[in-house]
């Protein structure tokens, strides 16, 4: 793998094998001095096109930790506000020698574009491009999902794990949701059953085409015991009457789709909430949901620290590593070892 | 004037016979078709001869863009692709909805000489959609507009297509829509389907086009006059068409050579060559456009010929403009997919791609057959070659072909407007040069 710019480019064994090193990096994040040296001298750029202050603090404390050199490229204020193109944007980097692009841009494919048009010879690392993807958040979440539902409820090793048998309902804005996508694909890869809830003018046409359920009955959904509830940020900027009318009233939406206190009692004692962030307290969720002891909330961006790490780990330093899990270092079967390895070993990574 | 002797030409691809070109009309056919002195001969063994080719949907880009294309390079594109008539779009800039633009542009066409242009007059002044352009005006000019579209945009207020479509009937017009509902297209970049909930990026469903080809084929009857429905891309606007026609509507409707061999799937590369309004459908749609052209229901093909500059489209999806050049590679599209395949006769390619763009644009001495006496507009064209697409290599001033790498077949050998040599063996023939330098393999002198 040489770029990261949707969940589907993962098979089961290379999302396990992302997770699993996350697994040692959050490890590591453990330890009072919390840097590592594995990409010294390398250069990550955070190429954002769009807002996001918090994606893009994880990504840069990821490479920091990590020991890169952290380049943060603002589409406001920039060039690009002066009308230049994102090829132009891309051949400065290259020429300033990015080794990695975490770009989030808010059209749809730019992400991949860069990554299969020559502009640049970096990994390119898809942070969020339009309504398509979100690999990273999906990343986070499976781990998050992982951490707390395989396992013996996280007391147990889950290194290797995936997350079959679990039953994850993705709840809200489907249609506008990259994190929505990412996370259909990636948690139908590690072996989860999905189940898509929402208002029937928030899901795409097509959508039968995605290894998910749908439906638009949330409480009944709930009653089958989910073992997991994401829900998604209502995105208000895209509700408005005129323009979209995706329902008739922020009112309605939270009757019907919203996460409150009674729906919370409908799950079963294990299962978690999560979302990505930021939330629309009272909306799609109310503070009961989102501040219970089920929400793992706060956990997600912690833990996207870690899951970014190990992605850029696995893109710049993982060599062989990346493509397969067979050859040790941060491979998924290893424990003890591996974990020393990432730690320590600047010299292997750097190889 | 040359005199030309096409020696073994199948006309309209049937058994061969020598067809001689002589002051403009074809002068002789069979064995009237003599060598006498002077006569260039062109060895047309096998390949097929068929009235040129008219276009109903050319974008020329001039004036306003002509770094993108001008009318120009456009026509030396037409000509290369066998056209000898095109219709230039109104969405230049000024947009054509004045007798000036249409006849500066009829100007163009007629001192470039590669093949007539027509103008295309705005159905509304600026393209707005809001206010009739003096549509009276552009066809009492010196460019006899006959054809009137907003394209590029759809005349979406009701009130103002039926007043369109009443007030062109005092000089037989014909509007052309772009049918595209805005509402139901805000913000769209690709077909609504499998592949845009894939792709995270605003679908732009069919029923957007089918609406406004169902509203107007019913105001085009209830007001009694001629409606043409442009790039058709739909299963069920074929329906509708289909539909009409029955019912006695007077209604032609058109398809483009992409729509008739790409689809949708092709979007997930995110490669903008593949970005066009209206977008690339499905596989049923493409089946279903096919099927309509071979049965009638769909009158021509019109190219769309829409060049972009390479900055408009060496960028990512959602930046990169809509539109593919098309001009060069349409009857190699149209033969892959429609003659290879049995659907339709060299014969139903003379209708579809000449004798009804020319009878629904009225275009006068284009697409009559090909008879002694007749207006010597003729394309000859070897259906045996191949060739892979290199949008370098063409005429048109753009590169933004989505045929670009594959291999297609067929090639247009020669071209001939009024007489004239514009194309042989494959080469455009420069006004007022020796046909003899500009011939290979195909021409000889008798």
């Amino acid at each position: 793998m040489r770029h990261l710019l949707s969940a589907a480019d993962l098979d089961l064994d290379q999302a396990v094998l992302v997770l699993d090193t996350a697994g040692q990096m959050a490890a590591t994040q453990a330890r009072e001095i919390k840097k590592l040296p594995t990409l010294r001298g390398r250069t990550v750029v955070n190429l954002f096109f769009e807002d996001s202050t918090r994606t893009r603090i994880s990504f840069e404390t990821a490479a920091k930790r990590l020991s890169a050199d952290v380049i943060n490229f603002s589409a406001k204020g920039s060039s690009v506000s002066k009308g230049e193109s994102l090829k132009d944007t891309a051949l400065t980097l290259q020429a300033m020698g990015a080794d990695a692009v975490v770009i989030r841009h808010q059209a749809s494919g730019a992400p991949h574009t860069l990554a299969h048009s020559g502009w640049t010879h970096g990994a390119v690392v898809n942070a969020g491009d339009g309504m398509h993807q979100h690999p990273t958040q999906a990343l986070l979440d499976a781990y998050t999902l992982r951490r707390h539902l395989v396992g013996d409820g996280g007391r147990a090793d889950v290194t290797g794990r995936d997350l079959a048998g679990a039953h994850v309902a993705i709840v809200g804005d489907v249609l506008h949701s990259r994190v929505a996508r990412s996370n259909v694909q990636l948690l139908r890869t590690l072996g989860a059953r999905v189940t898509l809830v929402a208002p029937p003018t928030l899901v795409p046409v097509g959508v039968h085409a995605w290894p998910a359920e749908v439906s638009y009955d949330l409480d009944e959904v709930l009653a089958t015991g989910p073992d997991a509830v994401m829900m998604l940020r209502v995105q208000r900027e895209r509700m408005s009457g005129a323009g979209g009318g995706f329902f008739p009233s922020p009112l309605e939406y939270t009757r019907g789709y919203g996460l409150d206190a009674r729906r919370l009692a409908l799950l079963p004692d294990h299962a978690i909430v999560l979302h990505p962030g930021p939330m629309n307290r009272g909306l799609e969720i109310s503070a009961d949901a989102a501040d219970s002891p089920r929400a793992v909330i706060v956990e997600q961006v912690a833990n996207g620290v870690a899951v970014r790490m190990a992605v850029l780990y696995l893109l710049l330093a993982g060599g062989d590593t990346a493509r397969g899990r067979d050859d040790g270092g941060a491979g998924r079967a290893g424990d003890g070892q591996e974990r020393t390895d990432v730690r320590t070993d600047e010299t292997r990574v750097h190889a | 004037m040359t005199t030309y002797l096409l020696t073994g030409a199948r006309p309209l691809g049937g058994d061969p016979t020598d067809v001689l070109v002589a002051d403009g009309v074809v002068a002789a056919l069979g064995a009237e078709a003599s060598r006498g002195s002077g006569v260039h001969v062109v060895d047309a063994d096998g390949l097929v001869l068929l009235p040129g080719l008219v276009d109903l949907h050319t974008h020329l880009r001039e004036p306003g863009r002509e770094d993108a294309e001008t009318v120009e390079s456009g026509t030396r594109a037409a000509a290369l692709g066998g056209f000898t008539a095109v219709h230039a779009m109104a969405n230049t800039s000024p947009a054509q909805d004045t007798a000036g633009v249409v006849e500066q542009v009829w100007r163009l066409g007629r001192d470039a000489g590669w093949c007539d242009v027509h103008p295309v007059g705005a159905v509304t002044v600026g393209l707005a959609g809001e206010q009739l352009a003096e549509l009276s005006a552009m066809a009492r000019s010196a460019a006899a507009v006959r054809m009137f579209s907003d394209d590029g945009r759809c005349v979406h207020d009701p009130v103002v297509m039926r007043r369109a479509l009443e007030y062109v009937k005092a000089f037989d017009g014909v509007v052309a829509q772009h049918a595209q509902e805005p509402r139901l297209t805000e913000g769209a970049q690709m077909h609504e389907g499998v592949v845009s909930a894939e792709l995270g990026l605003t679908g732009w469903p069919a029923v957007a086009e089918e609406a406004i080809v169902a509203r107007d084929v019913l105001l085009a009857e209830h007001v009694g006059s001629r409606l043409h429905v442009l790039h058709l891309s739909t299963a069920g606007s074929v329906e509708i068409v289909r539909w009409a026609k029955a019912r006695g509507i007077d209604v032609t409707a058109e398809v483009t050579p992409h729509h008739l061999m790409l689809t949708d799937d092709l979007v997930r590369g995110y490669d903008p060559r593949f970005k066009v309004n209206p977008p690339l459908r499905t596989a049923d749609d493409v089946e279903a456009v096919r099927q309509g052209l071979a049965d009638g229901t769909i009158d021509t093909v019109g190219t769309d010929h829409a060049p972009h500059p390479r900055e408009d489209k060496d960028c990512e999806w959602g930046a990169a403009a809509f539109g593919m050049t098309g001009l060069e590679t349409a009857l190699s599209v149209v033969q892959a997919v429609m003659v290879d395949t049995g659907r339709l006769t060299w014969s139903d390619v003379a209708r579809v791609m000449s004798s009804a763009p020319a009878r629904i644009g009225r275009v006068p001495g284009h697409g009559r057959p090909i008879a002694v006496g007749e207006p010597a507009n003729l394309t000859l064209v070897d259906p045996a070659a191949r060739r892979v697409v290199v949008p370098e290599e063409q005429a048109t001033a753009s590169v933004n072909s989505p045929f670009a790498g594959r291999e297609l077949p067929g090639r247009v050998v020669a071209t001939f407007l009024r007489g004239r040599a514009t194309v042989l063996d494959g080469t455009l023939v420069e006004a007022g040069a020796s046909v003899e330098r500009a011939s290979g393999r195909h021409g000889a002198h008798a």
